[in-house]
Formats: structure tokens, sequence, C-alpha cells
């Protein structure tokens, strides 16, 4: 036990002299690592509009308050299409992720040295970009609109959903699928009867999941020209529209907090 | 129980339990669902033809990825990654020691009510705004540069880490804390030696979780000039470089990865 001898009386630590030497020069290398990256950072700033940011600040609340309510008649169709573009996205996903997800995992896959390395690769890529950046690619690929949003979205979540759902089919109970096997079922049968319904609580959830955090992220999508209310918003700033800008956050906000509290009842139910 | 024979047994055939067990809310569902499709499908407008004249430039890109292109625009890449390397390590430093505080602020075990609603409440604002929605104000009010990048994910750690941290605080076994306080600790003795040590590891994985997604967001700050390698993937994108913009991704790619795999063993070592 690290204690520290102070006379007689015996103290005692919580880690040793050593051990604590070796935390501070962490702490120090980690704080050395830190400001450098602030230097780096403060560079590249003008620190004159930085000063000048609280009026700045000021300046575009007293622009945008009060919301321009009257433009709301307008973005009836961009919430539909940021509707459509999570939803339809979602769909394609689920469609696309559960083969993936099936030869992800180490359960189910039909070859654990050839395919599934490439049904994790698939993961790993799809994940690993922004929705924002698929969109920014199909939208040079297929044109401007709301279908290179639903792509978008659809390739980003085959990653997410794929991940989830290999991991559930991971941990299935074995000893259902063996049930299954032994009234003679063929290879399909088992998957229908054995593992689909020990897996499909945690396929709805991840569906309603993602559906959620797809709609925050069609949201955006118009900001590159995919679509959706992004398009409204980014029309907005760029002619300095502030009113409106703010009455679009509004509507977003409002959006984002009723697929939370969806996906939330959804979840609940199931689980 | 004698009027049922055994042939009327018998000649009902055994049919899987549906999954939504209330027939009338499944069939609501399923009508529901067909007619929302019928809905989306008639009014997105898929021009085709653009499509189609777009699958060469895809192909284009698919080939691209066999013959990245590192040199010729490697001073851009290079500074666009460092930039979004250092906006991440700055951001999650600066995040995850301002979502402490206020993680243990929201949990209700161990906060007061009126500081437990004022960080819940931050938490709140933080979760439901984006990182790209954030960034676009944050670029109005500070000017264009890693400043606006670098608060943007800061703020967006703090909802994301502070609310996982304070479940897991809510979460904890009671006993150990009560043991550390009946020994006379201070209040802070007793975060330090009582709750500390059982959300350590949690929230050790949770960090490194966290820096994981600020890369993957610092990558897309850049399209609306906050710094980070997203402005010269735009860039790319616009010039129709597809070597360059396949490089590009191919590095966040591999970044991601490895930050997956180093995540993967400190948590495999801390828990």
């Amino acid at each position: 036990m690290p204690v520290l001898a102070r006379g007689d009386a015996q103290i005692w630590r919580r880690r040793t002299a050593r051990e604590s030497l070796t935390r501070a020069f962490g702490w120090l290398l980690g704080l050395a690592v830190f400001a450098v990256c602030w230097l780096m950072i403060s560079a590249k700033t003008t620190w004159f509009f930085v000063f000048d940011a609280p009026r700045i600040a000021g300046d575009i609340w007293t622009r945008a308050t009060p919301p321009r309510w009257e433009y709301i008649t307008q973005l009836g169709r961009p919430i539909w299409d940021t509707l459509n573009i999570a939803t339809l996205g979602t769909l394609i996903a689920l469609c696309l992720a559960v083969p993936v997800a099936f030869l992800a995992a180490r359960n189910t896959t039909p070859s654990a040295l050839f395919i599934r390395p490439v049904a994790l690769l698939i993961i790993v890529s799809t994940r690993s970009i922004n929705s924002l950046i698929w969109a920014l690619l199909l939208i040079a690929i297929i044109g401007p609109g709301v279908f290179a949003g639903v792509i978008a979205i659809a390739i980003r979540s085959i990653g997410f959903c794929a991940k989830l759902l290999y991991e559930a089919i991971e941990e299935i109970d074995q000893t259902q699928v063996e049930a299954i096997t032994a009234t003679g079922a063929s290879r399909w049968q088992v998957m229908a009867y054995g593992i689909v319904p020990q897996i499909l609580p945690a396929f709805a959830g991840i569906a309603v999941f993602r559906w959620d955090i797809n709609i925050r992220e069609s949201t955006v999508l118009g900001l590159v020209g995919a679509g959706g209310i992004g398009l409204q918003l980014s029309a907005s700033l760029n002619v300095l529209a502030w009113p409106q800008v703010s009455l679009i956050l509004i509507v977003i906000l409002v959006a984002v907090v009723i697929s939370e509290w969806v996906s939330a009842k959804v979840r609940g139910a199931i689980i | 129980m004698s009027d049922v024979t055994l042939d009327q047994m018998l000649g009902k055939s055994w049919r899987k339990p549906a999954f939504v067990k209330n027939a009338a809310l499944r069939w609501t569902l399923i009508v529901g669902f067909v007619v929302y499709l019928i809905a989306a499908y008639l009014t997105i407008e898929v021009d085709w033809g653009r499509v189609y004249v777009g699958l060469d430039r895809g192909w284009a890109f698919v080939l691209a990825f066999t013959s990245p292109d590192f040199t010729s625009r490697w001073s851009d890449i290079w500074s666009g990654l460092l930039e979004s390397i250092v906006m991440t390590v700055a951001a999650s430093v600066v995040g995850i020691a301002i979502s402490i505080p206020i993680g243990l602020g929201a949990a209700r075990n161990i906060a007061p009510l009126p500081v437990y609603m004022i960080c819940r409440g931050i938490v709140a604002i933080s979760r439901a705004l984006q990182e790209i929605i954030v960034a676009i104000l944050l670029v109005a009010i500070f000017g264009f540069g890693p400043l606006a990048g670098f608060l943007t994910l800061s703020f967006a750690t703090i909802g994301f880490l502070s609310k996982l941290l304070a479940e897991d605080i809510e979460a904890m076994d009671r006993v150990q804390a009560e043991a550390i306080k009946a020994s006379g600790a201070r209040w802070t003795q007793w975060i330090n030696y009582g709750v500390q040590p059982q959300v350590m590891p949690r929230l050790v994985g949770l960090s490194i979780y966290r820096i994981d997604i600020n890369f993957r967001e610092s990558a897309i700050l850049g399209l609306v000039g906050a710094g980070g390698i997203g402005a010269t993937l735009n860039t790319a994108f616009d010039r129709y470089e597809y070597d360059t913009a396949a490089a590009i991704l191919l590095l966040i790619i591999g970044i991601v990865m490895a930050l997956e795999y180093l995540s993967g063993i400190v948590r495999a070592r801390v828990q």
C-alpha cells in the first residue's frame, strides 16, 4: 500500500511516488500539446473580430428578432422534403444494412476470413464520412435535389445500422437457434424462426433511433444543395434575411424535438 | 375442453406471433406507412436523365479511389488536416474540462435542484442545436477560421459528454459514496474518492469516443468556413478533382479507423 512516512506516522496515499510522477508528466505533456494547438488556432484568428464579437452578436440578435412568422407558409414543402429525405433514406439504409450485418456477424457470416472483413470495411467507411460530404459527392454525380439527399442519408446510415445490428446478432441466444436447427429446419428457416425473432426488437429500435438522427441531419443537407429546409436556410443566410433565418432555426428545433420525442416513445414501447 | 376434438386442434396451423400485438394498431401502422410511401414517391421529382448522365462521373469517382492523388495538392491537404486535428484536440480538451462540472451538476443524486435545472438546460440546448448550425452562427459572429470550429466542437462536446456522464453518476453505487461520506470527507473529497473512481472508466471511454466524433465533425465544418479539411475537400469537389477528393476521404477514413482502434484498446484497458 502506498504510504507517506512522516516521522513515525504513516499516511495513506492513493498512488506511489513513481505513479504520481508519471501521471504529472503525462498531464504536463497533455498541457503542452493543448498549448501548441491553442497557439495554432490563435495564430489563424483575427482577434479584432473576436473582441468585437459581443457587439456583432447583439446586432444579429436585434436583426433576427422577431422572426418573420408569415414566412412559415413557404416552409411547408421544404419540411415535407426533409421528412422524405430522412424516412426514405432510413428505409433504403435498412434494406442494405440487413445483409451487411448478417455478413459481418461472427455467428452468421458465410466466411469469417474473406467476407467478414469486406462487410466491416463497408461499415467503417460509410460510417466515418459525414452525410454532408456524401451529399456533396452525390450532388456532383447525380445533380442537386432531394434524391441526392435521400441517397446521401442512406449511405451514411448503412454503417451505423449495420454495426448496431450485427452486434445484436452476435448477442443472440444460441439455444433457440439450436432448437430450430434440431427440428430439421433449413438454413433460411433457421434464420426466419431462430434468429430474426430475437433481433426484431433491436432492429425496430435501431430503425427509429437512426430515423431520429436522420431528421437532424437532413435539416442541414440543403446547405450543400441536397434539398429540404436547409435550402431555405442557406438562401436566407445568403441574402442576410435574419428574421427568416431565426424562423427556420425555430422550425428545425421543433422538428428535432418532435422526432426525438417520437423515437423515445417508440423505443419505450418496444423495450 | 372436451368439446374441442383433436381434429379441430390439428386443423389450425401454428402461425408466428405478430410483432405488434394489437391488430388494429398494426393495420393502422401498415396502411399509414403505405399511404405515406405513395405520397412521398409522388412528390419527389427525380431527373433520371440527369442521374444517367452523372453515372459516368460517379464511375470516375469510384475509379479515383484506386488511384488517389496525395501529392499534387499535398500542401493544401496537409494544412487542412493539421487544422482539423488541432481543432479536434483543443475542442476535446476544453469540451471535456467544461462538461465534467456540468455533468456533476446535471446528476440528480448529487446536485441540488436549481443547479440540476440549469445544467440540464445547458445540456438540452447543446444537444438540440446541430454542429453545423452552431458553426454558421459562430462564423457570423467570430469571423472565418478555426476559432469558430473550435468553439462549435467544444459546445457540442459539452452536450454529449455531460448528459452521458450525468446518467452514469445517477446509476452509480450509493454504498461506496456513502462510506466515504461517513468517514467525514469534505464535498470535494467525497466527489474525488467516492464518485470519481466509479465513473472514471466510462468517462475515459466516452471522451475517446467523443474525440473520434469531433474529428469526423471537424471534417465538415470547413464547408461553412469554420476551418479544417472540409474547405479543401469542398474545393476539390468543385474543381472535379476526384483523385484529390478520394485522397482526402481515404485519409479521413484512415484516421477514424485508427482512432476507433485506439479507443478500443484504451477502453479495454480501463474497464
